[in-house]
């Protein structure tokens, strides 16, 4: 209770303090920040609300994977860790690690350059602290390759509302790159913010809903130091904007069916400022064999269906902007996948430890990106493997 | 001294938008919750988890946001890389 | 963004938890009677457990925070029933097979009853799993806990012995 009592005053100072900057703006510009007071009142007056119910901690969890994609000449694998542990009841606290080897002989590499191998590695903290009927996640993250250094910070807060039904989510993510390349050292940096929204809708005692809105904005150096674009058929360094701004929209339905099984359906509404719009969908089923496995079949299509304004696979005029980055291009991308589940042991309310695999073959085919090798329409196979093991205690 | 309202103003725009979702999550008059706590069974079935591994769902969507021009509003918090 | 709307947003961020849903069952007033079949076969009516301290317990197999509370429940049952404290666990599980699988799993010696109906969940009102009224000797409604969380048994513990003292 005291620590509501302290966020109402904190609530109340914040409002005041808006009051009064916009008194000083004064006229018409105070009115944002009127309706800001207002909005920061109403919310102080539900603080008093009465009680509320307890949110779930993550469970603690140790999972270990190996991971692997193999497509268009490009080939990364490696491990992956997480390790989750709750404390004194009220924070969780997990430390991931994502490995990278990366063996390059894409397409760019292939024409352009020659092919390379290099690891990335990402570390990163996350920590769940539950507060009443909320949960709030804060995370940091580094992730390093030679070339390129990107620090990620995530604060997330998910709030269950109208007696568990619906969840509200809101968050923030910042990143902090630093872009380098291998002959120079690092040159330049990127800054990114995403701003996230989500909603989960209980909507029957089988179906739900969720709906996810994100806004993502970029500056800096957004392009690649080693690719190259085509202006009258000579390569040239590529010329990227420095900002970029994009819009996603996704909504998708989950339901059960049949008594252990669930169908599930989602589509997905990109857009942003470089004149990219993409759709995605996915489906996916869902089903319980016998006591310990589960298994997940799903399908996606992905279509990108404007490039990006400044995309050209061989420029005929001279631009400020111009880039030959293929995943910027008007292309389809078409995937199957399926992932097992077996439940090796497990002791019910002690610990469960579980096997899964999962595997993706894809095929994409790009519109407007030639292979020069060939002259025709560039299009590739990729398959995504996964192994991991989990263990819940 | 008559105030103005600018109506093309995206900013106050913002702002009556914000206290009308703040007001209407407030509870002024909503209905009863339709799906009580004791009748959620099925939706704790393993099958109806919206994600149910993280790092898989992580590695996914990692792949597919180097893959592809479009990102964002998958439930998956981001992290940075070079990767392109 | 344009700096209003960042700062909306970060304020709907701050102010989130400020969203509560809100309650059910009232303490101070008096539990409503119930009877339901037990795990042993025997019915159970409430109020012929007048005169003793009660922990209603309503939990389920598929609720995960339910099934780690209950070895603390055990270890209450164990400490106090000698001083006229009982637990009624009532379950909800659609298939009552579960509930006697798990209560046989977790060793739970104080009656477990079957709700399968729903009737007496809803005449609690149940807004969260699990939930736990604590009832005093004359029957009126003392204490209400929604969910559970590391910590909660220690204030049962002293809620129990208060009521006991009485």
């Amino acid at each position: 209770m005291a620590a509501i009592e302290r966020l109402r005053r904190a609530l109340w100072r914040v409002q005041r303090a808006l009051r009064a900057l916009g008194e000083r703006r004064g006229g018409a510009r105070a009115l944002p920040f009127a309706a800001m007071a207002h909005v920061l009142g109403a919310l102080g007056g539900l603080l008093a609300a009465g009680q509320a119910q307890a949110a779930d901690l993550p469970e603690d969890r140790a999972e270990l994977m190996y991971h692997l994609y193999d497509g268009g000449g490009v080939r990364a694998s490696g491990p992956a860790v997480l390790v989750r542990k709750s404390l004194l009841g009220k924070v969780s606290l997990s430390a991931v690690y994502y490995a990278d080897i990366v063996s390059n002989a894409s397409i760019d590499v292939v024409t352009t350059a020659s092919p390379y191998r290099e690891t990335r590695n990402e570390f990163g903290v996350v920590a769940d602290y539950a507060v009443r009927d909320a949960l709030i996640t804060l995370s940091a993250a580094r992730s390093k390759e030679p070339d390129y250094i990107a620090d990620t910070y995530n604060l997330d807060v998910t709030q269950d509302v109208f007696a568990g039904m619906t969840s509200v989510s809101l968050g923030f993510t910042y990143g902090s790159d630093e872009v380098g390349r291998k002959d120079e050292g690092f040159f330049d940096g990127a800054k990114h913010w995403r701003y996230r929204l989500g909603l989960t809708q209980i909507l029957t005692p089988r179906w739900l809903a969720t709906a996810n809105f994100e806004v993502v904005s970029d500056d800096g150096y957004l392009g690649n130091p080693y690719r190259v674009a085509l202006v009258f058929g000579a390569a040239v360094p590529e010329r990227v904007p420095s900002t970029r701004s994009s819009r996603a929209l996704r909504v998708r339905v989950i339901g059960e069916v049949a008594p252990g099984m669930s169908v599930r359906g989602a589509y997905r509404y990109f857009w942003d400022n470089w004149d990219i719009t993409a759709h995605t969908f996915d489906l996916g089923l869902s089903r319980r064999f016998g006591e310990g496995w589960l298994v997940d079949v799903y399908a996606r299509a992905y279509r990108q269906v404007d490039s990006a304004l400044f995309y050209s696979d061989n420029a005929t005029a001279e631009t400020l902007y111009v880039s030959r980055n293929r995943q910027l291009s008007k292309f389809d991308s078409n995937a199957i996948g399926t992932k097992a589940t077996w439940t090796w042991l497990r002791v019910p309310g002690r610990y469960e430890v579980r096997l899964s695999g999962a595997l993706e073959y894809g095929k994409t085919n790009f519109s407007n990106f030639t292979d020069l090798r060939t002259g025709r329409p560039y299009s590739y196979n990729a398959t995504v493997a996964q192994v991991f093991v989990s263990a819940d205690f | 001294m008559r105030r103005h309202f600018p109506s093309s103003w995206p900013a106050l725009r913002g702002a009556l938008v914000g206290l009308a979702v703040t007001a209407s999550l407030g509870g002024c008059a909503m209905p009863e919750p339709w799906v009580k706590p004791y009748e959620r069974e099925r939706l704790a079935d393993p099958v109806m988890q919206i994600q149910r591994d993280a790092l898989s769902a992580k590695h996914l969507e990692h792949v597919r946001e180097v893959r592809e021009g479009a990102r964002g509003a998958t439930g998956v918090q981001g992290g940075g890389c070079g990767c392109n | 963004m344009t700096t209003i709307a960042r700062l909306l947003f970060t304020a709907l961020l701050a102010a989130l938890p400020a969203f509560g849903a809100n309650a059910a069952v009232t303490a101070s007033a008096g539990a409503p009677d119930f009877t339901l079949p037990s795990l042993g076969g025997e019915n159970v009516r409430l109020q012929e457990q007048r005169g003793r301290v009660v922990m209603i317990n309503f939990w389920a197999s598929w609720c995960g925070p339910c099934r780690e509370e209950m070895p603390h429940l055990a270890r209450l049952y164990e400490k106090y029933r000698a001083s006229g404290f009982t637990v009624l666990a009532i379950n909800i599980d659609d298939d009552p097979h579960k509930a006697a699988r798990l209560a046989q799993q977790l060793g739970m010696r104080f009656p477990v009853l079957l709700d399968t109906g729903k009737q007496v969940s809803r005449t609690y009102d149940l807004s969260a799993m699990p939930s736990t009224v604590l009832v005093d000797r004359d029957g009126r409604v003392r204490h209400v806990h929604r969910g559970y969380r590391d910590g909660y048994a220690e204030t049962y513990d002293r809620q129990i012995r208060d009521l006991l003292r009485e």
